[in-house]
């Protein structure tokens, strides 16, 4: 029986370690947004490592306009039976009841995003008062320390979601990268100007300078339609990929979603990346940036 | 085939946290190499299956062609050591599986998917493991042994909480599977039980 004989001890939920550690487990992966239980399905069935429930994609919600907020809560329980896989789902910035009534409905991971129309200009949720893990999207170094802050378990690089068009996840990631290996060039004495010019706690700041990487799990989203674009995104340092409006705004959304998550965990492999790419019917159409209005970006949202 | 007494350790990177093995492995010593391809399975001695999704890795295996390779080197004796979704991976039947689900097997027991609850349950527990002492367990959507067969030994239960005496470690011959993580502590032993499982059956 020896195996029996530690010392009782309660276990112990929403750690950290269980929070970033749910994040490592989604690594190598691509998270899929869904709105209905049959494209959860869908999503499962390519191999997604998890499915983000909501009721419009970021393509719809740019064409629709007004208030974009938390999704129904049936539509969220209808996912969660519908699939084995985790189901994230979006709370407003800021909105720590929308927040709350996800953890009550039992998703695995919330994303305080900035998709959604924010819910408060100067706070984002306290994400340690929750023992359901959060990821927050940031455009650099600083937003992405300022979230860990707050208690975010996962990042996700911004992009420009809805568009189709992966050039500010490129430059988010790029950003991220360079801002990263920076800190790691710098001697001790000049981690407090850079942790006060990337207005982020100095122990986060001095953590980074040290390892060289965040100290959560880094993905990339916003924009992401075929699978180089995935596997550019995983060359550039992101650890997984989040495709939004890019599946199922497409002309055949199951080959097109087994494609990506192929490309993403072989996305050092050309002649793979090439072969998956064939006939995959038409992509999302996509918006250029330079017609976008500044009004219209929604990776201005957040700070 | 390289000589067991310097093995050189696998571990599946299709998806998961494989690179914490990676990191585990490193920090004792231990040769490792990731594979993705069935030519990369050729150049290891041993295998350890990484947490992550075990629907996505199932696929995944399939669609690179991995499956049947890995399965049958397994069969054949390959030792492998699967944590949490590679406990999936390892078992010969689970219960709660998404529609087709298949798994590798080898180990004779039957494993319950996501058996502990969704991610608000995951949790630390301190974990007393056979023939190691006490360690943290991490479980994340973590599944548990619903029965052994056999000759199946079984090295570690839950000791508190609503799943008290649930198994959550086992091993049977060159085979080893955890429930939780050790990989995301900084606690190395349970990789150098796996490793000495491998180098011992060189020697033996």
């Amino acid at each position: 029986m020896s195996v029996n004989e530690t010392s009782a001890q309660a276990p112990e939920i929403g750690t950290a370690r269980v929070k970033r550690g749910m994040a490592e487990m989604l690594k190598g992966g691509v998270i899929m947004d869904v709105v209905t239980p049959d494209q959860a399905k869908i999503a499962e069935d390519a191999g997604a490592v998890a499915v983000m429930a909501l009721e419009r994609v970021p393509a719809d919600i740019r064409k629709d306009g007004g208030v974009a907020r938390m999704s129904d809560p049936d539509m969220v329980d209808g996912i969660i039976e519908a699939v084995s896989i985790p189901v994230m789902a979006k709370a407003r910035i800021g909105h720590f009841v929308e927040a709350q009534v996800l953890q009550s409905l039992g998703v695995d991971y919330i994303d305080e995003s900035e998709v959604l129309t924010p819910a408060d200009e100067t706070h984002h949720i306290d994400k340690w008062a929750f023992t359901v893990p959060f990821v927050c999207g940031a455009t650099n170094l600083g937003e992405a320390l300022r979230r860990i802050a707050e208690g975010a378990a996962m990042i996700r690089s911004k992009g420009e979601a809805g568009t189709g068009n992966v050039v500010e996840a490129t430059r988010h990631m790029r950003q991220l990268r360079s801002d990263i290996k920076r800190l790691t060039t710098l001697d001790e004495s000049e981690l407090f100007l850079a942790a006060k010019n990337h207005q982020a706690p100095y122990e986060l700041v001095k953590e980074v300078a040290r390892t060289g990487k965040l100290p959560v799990v880094l993905f990339t989203a916003g924009g992401i339609a075929t699978p180089a674009d995935a596997a550019m995104m995983m060359q550039l340092g992101a650890e997984g990929v989040f495709v939004g409006s890019g599946i199922f705004k497409s002309g055949d959304p199951e080959k097109r979603a087994k494609a990506i998550v192929e490309a993403t965990t072989h996305y050092d492999d050309a002649d793979l990346i090439a072969k998956v790419s064939r006939n995959l019917g038409e992509a999302i159409v996509g918006i250029n940036l330079d017609t976008l209005p500044a009004e219209q970006r929604y990776a201005s949202r957040g700070w | 085939m390289a000589t067991t007494a310097d093995p050189m350790i696998g571990v599946l990177a299709l998806q998961g946290d494989f690179r914490e093995h990676v990191a585990a492995l490193k920090a004792i010593g231990a040769r490792s190499a990731l594979v993705r391809r069935p030519d990369d399975l050729q150049a290891v001695d041993a295998l350890i299956v990484p947490g992550g999704e075990s629907t996505t890795m199932w696929k995944l295996a399939t669609t690179a062609e991995m499956f049947e390779p890995v399965r049958k080197r397994i069969a054949d004796g390959m030792p492998a050591f699967g944590t949490c979704a590679g406990m999936i991976m390892l078992a010969d039947r689970i219960t709660d599986a998404a529609a087709g689900q298949e798994t590798f097997g080898g180990l004779p027991i039957t494993v319950r998917r996501n058996a502990f609850g969704r991610q608000t349950e995951s949790f630390e527990e301190p974990i007393a493991f056979d023939g190691i002492g006490e360690l943290a367990g991490v479980f994340i959507r973590a599944p548990w042994v619903e029965s052994v067969q056999d000759g199946v030994e079984v090295l570690a239960r839950v000791t508190s909480g609503p799943a008290i005496g649930r198994i959550v470690a086992v091993r049977q011959g060159n085979l080893l599977a955890t429930s939780f993580h050790p990989e995301l502590t900084a606690d190395r032993r349970v990789h150098e039980f796996f490793v000495a499982m491998v180098t011992d059956r060189g020697s033996a």
